[in-house]
Formats: structure tokens, sequence, C-alpha cells
């Protein structure tokens, strides 16, 4: 359904994607591994329409949508869960749902109420809090809050930008087993993940970013069996560093 | 008259001058965070709206059709300045866009003075009758007016704000760009929106202070700036900090006005943003409406 080719993103002077090719098919979940700068999130942000793409094309369903902007990339069923969770801190849980159905919202209002609903039954330590300002919220409900207000666009196609991170282990299981969850009702997910063990067990295939390209993919049960992602990754072997070499 | 009542009358002219200051503030607030746009022309839409009115009325429309007429004038104004100006910049850096608002300003002034000339203009005050005398200060009654324009305005505002799902998605924008835009909300229709609605709330400012302090084309400047140390002191992230920031910035004035030497008032402004500036630089309500 998705199907990314040759694309090219800069940063300024820095290029973060450097002709990076994927396909996606409907239904999969694919984890995207890497170490920081590897152009994970810049991947994830360029599918929401964040950024401006120099070269390459992103098509879904066979249309081509590079150089939409963000909103459009929305109302065609892209929704971008971004890092660091980036909700409306003073506005309410409930709003915050609600705006997430921003494109639909006027023409469909029945439809997203009962939205709502199916969020607040996916994420039921959300209930009892909807009228709480989202910005008091722990930091493992926000980004419960986060995925649900990205749920509420009813996308396609799901980026999570590492929703594990800074979390409790039992609360990124509990995140974990919700996007198992969500699977089960044919979504597609991109997972960018740090906690790379998490995402291998959620994901069908992950590949591993370096320096803004593929470096290596699979599917998840290979990669969890492949020693270079179990060195740099995993940390099942001692990672020799030049510096303990010396 | 003893010093208690000096200072309540003061005090109601700091009100009245901090909720225009509010006004302009909350607009420029406003629409920065929506846009990335420091609208340094904000103060232009206050003049512009007070000439018009003021014409209007001469022209011999009664005077709340000369208001609805210039507010609304005023407001297509704030949408078409939006289109030519901001809208085909919006891709270029915070600084290019800050210079295109000075330049917006400039011109704005230059035909209001091609076009009202330099001698001021005034409007009759909205009500007749002498000053209300209350606790030993006198009160004029177009004071009352501004005051009860501000309050309107702010209600109706907080009103939008708070219970219409349009004015959440403003909120949203206001409190986080990035996630505005991932939640679909077209930031080029809400940009449209903060233009519009700033030409409208600075004009109906503008209008209302006429009867008091007359309106030349040139008052929009020194308002504009005066909007910004509010919106400066109350934070540049925060609704409520600017209009805060404007009663704050009001009162000041006022008082070292009136206590200390007149020729304070516009000093104390640039004193207060420069101490602001390098003191909290994030304003003074930063906590509750800082993007963390």
């Amino acid at each position: 359904m998705l199907e990314i080719k040759g694309l090219e993103v800069c940063h300024g002077w820095v290029q973060a994607l450097r002709g990076l090719s994927l396909q996606v098919s409907e239904g999969e979940t694919l984890a995207v591994l890497g170490s920081n700068g590897a152009g994970k999130s810049t991947l994830l942000g360029a599918l929401a329409g964040l950024y401006k793409i120099k070269k390459g094309d992103i098509l879904l369903d066979g249309r081509s949508l590079s150089g939409k902007s963000p909103h459009y990339m929305v109302k065609e069923g892209i929704s971008l869960v971004p890092e660091r969770r980036e909700i409306f801190n003073s506005l309410t849980v409930m709003d915050n749902l609600l705006l997430g159905a921003y494109h639909r919202y006027r023409s469909k209002k029945n439809e997203v109420i009962i939205d709502v609903e199916n969020i607040l039954n996916l994420f039921p330590a959300l209930r009892g809090r909807e009228n709480h300002p989202a910005g008091t919220l722990s930091g493992g409900l926000q980004q419960m809050l986060a995925i649900g207000r990205g749920l509420m666009a009813r996308p396609k196609l799901l980026l999570l930008d590492e929703p594990s991170v800074g979390l409790a282990p039992l609360v990124v299981r509990e995140i974990m087993s919700t996007l198992a969850e969500l699977k089960k009702t044919g979504v597609t997910i991109i997972l960018v993940e740090q906690n790379t063990a998490a995402a291998l067990k959620v994901a069908d295939r992950a590949l591993v970013m370096e320096r803004g390209s593929i470096v290596l993919s699979g599917c998840s049960r290979e990669m969890m069996g492949d020693t270079r992602v179990q060195q740099a990754y995993l940390g099942r072997t001692r990672v020799v560093r030049p510096a303990a070499a010396l | 008259m003893d010093l208690s009542s000096q200072l309540l009358q003061l005090l109601f002219s700091g009100l009245t001058l901090g909720s225009i200051y509010s006004l302009i503030a909350l607009a420029l607030v406003t629409t920065f965070n929506i846009t990335g746009v420091l609208n340094l022309a904000q103060g232009e839409f206050v003049a512009l709206g007070a000439l018009l009115a003021a014409s209007l009325y001469t022209a011999g429309l009664p005077l709340a059709a000369a208001f609805l007429v210039s507010v609304a004038l005023i407001a297509a104004l704030g949408a078409l300045v939006e289109r030519a100006a901001i809208y085909p910049a919006r891709e270029s850096s915070a600084l290019t866009l800050i210079i295109i608002t000075v330049g917006l300003s400039i011109s704005l002034r230059g035909l209001a003075l091609l076009l009202w000339g330099t001698d001021p203009v005034s409007l009759p005050a909205f009500s007749s009758g002498g000053p209300l005398l209350v606790g030993g200060a006198s009160v004029n009654l177009q004071t009352l007016w501004i005051l009860g324009m501000a309050a309107v305005t702010m209600a109706v505002l907080n009103i939008f704000f708070e219970l219409t799902y349009t004015g959440k998605a403003v909120r949203a924008c206001v409190i986080n760009r990035t996630a505005a835009l991932l939640v679909g909300i077209n930031p080029g229709a809400m940009s449209l929106m903060a233009f519009a609605g700033s030409g409208a709330i600075g004009a109906a400012a503008g209008i209302f202070i006429t009867p008091v302090t007359l309106a030349t084309y040139d008052m929009g400047f020194m308002l504009g700036v005066k909007g910004f140390v509010a919106a400066a002191i109350g934070g540049m992230h925060n609704i409520r900090g600017a209009v805060l920031g404007g009663f704050i910035l009001g009162i000041l004035e006022v008082y070292s006005a009136g206590l200390v030497s007149s020729g304070l008032k516009d000093a104390v402004a640039l004193v207060v943003l420069l101490a602001m500036l390098m003191l909290r630089p994030e304003g003074l309500l930063a906590a509750s409406g800082r993007k963390v």
C-alpha cells in the first residue's frame, strides 16, 4: 500500500535521507531500527508531510503524495504520533482526542463520538480522566493519549515515533500489547523504536537504518537472530568499543 | 484631591489604557503562535479602524453603524494583507516575515497619511453626560465604554477559545504548532482567521479610544509597540499572559506618569521590556503555557 522510491530529504546542509526505497504492504507492521541520527524520525516526518522532499516519491495506494502538506497527508490516511508525544498540554484529554479527528469532526460528528469511545476502550486507563488537562497526565498516559489522538484520524497508515521512550518497562509492555491489539484491526503501522527487543516482538518485519539509508532488513524473527542486530541493538554480546580495545 | 482618590483616579486610567494594550497584545500573541509571524503592523489596524470610523461618521452614518462597518472592513483588510503579503512568504524565515510586517506597517501608515492627512480626527463620546464620581475619583463615561468593550471582547473570545471546536483548534495551534499540523489543522486557514480577527479587534480598540485620545494616522506605531511589550511581559505563548501583561503595563505607565513625571510614560514601557527580556525572557505566565 505504501511505496517509497529513492527518497532524499535534507535538513539545511545535512542530508538526512539518501535515496531510501521501501515498500510496506497492507496490514503489515514494520519496525525501523537504528541509532540516533540515522534518519528514522526524518523518514516518518517526511511521510507525514513535515519535511520538504528533495528527490524521490511517496506513493500511497498508487497515488503520489510527495510535496503535500501535513493536513493533506492526514486526510489521505497517514497519521504520525510524534516523538515526545507533543500532546496539547493545556487542553483536556477529550479535546485532544476530538482534535485528532479534525478533518472529519464537522461532517461526521456522530462517528467521531463513537471513535472516542473506542479509543477509551483501547486505553481504559484514560477513562475517567477525559476532563483532565492532558499535561497533568503521567508520561505513559500521555503516550497513550498521543496514540489515541493519532488513531482518531482513522489512519490507514499509523506512524509511531519512539512510543516507549522515557517510560517504565511495565508501561512499555502495556503500550506494546495495545499495538499488537491494533494490528488485528488491520491498520498498517511503521514503528520507530530504540527499544529493539520490544519492537521486534510486535513487528512483522524490521529494517535497520544508518546514515540515511537502509542497511539491513528482514522479517522480525530473522532480525532477532541476526548477530549484527544482536550486537548493536539487543546487547546480547558485549560490544567492543574502540576506546575499550586500546 | 487627596492621595487615595488620586491613586484611584489613576487606577481607572491605568485599567482603561491597559485594556487597550491587552486587546492588542492578545491579537499579537494569537497571530504569532498560529503563524510564527510577529505582526508589527498590528497597531496600524488600530489606527485605520479609528480613522475609517471617524470618516464614516462624518459622512453621516450613525455611530454604531460606523463602528460595525469599520470593524468589518479592517477585518477584511487583515485578511487581504495576510493573503497578499504573508501567505506567499509563509515558508520564509521568521526574520523575513517580521520585516514584511514592518514594511506593511510603513505602507499602511503611508496610506493613512495620504487619505487622512496629519490632522487628528475625532468621534463623539458614545454617551452624553458628565463624569461619574466614584470614591473621590471622577470617571469619564467613555472610560466605562472602553472597559466594557474590552470586557465583552475578552468574554466573547474566552467563550470562543474554551467552548467552541474551532476555538480549541486555534488554541491547539498556539500550544503546539507541530502537533496542530499533525492532527490535520490547515495552518493557512488558521492564519487567515488570525489576521482577520486581529484586524477586527484592533479596529474596535481604536474606535473606542478615539473619543478620548483622538485618532491620527501615526497613532498605531506606539500602540503596536506597547502591545508587544505587554505580550513580552505575559510570555509570547500565552493568551492570558498577554491580557495580564497589558493591564500591568497600562497601570505602570499611568502611575509613573501621574506620580513621577508625565515624560516617563513611554519610557516605562521600554524599560519594562528590557527588564523582562533580561530577567524573565519567557514571560510571567510562562510555566503554564510553555512548550515542553
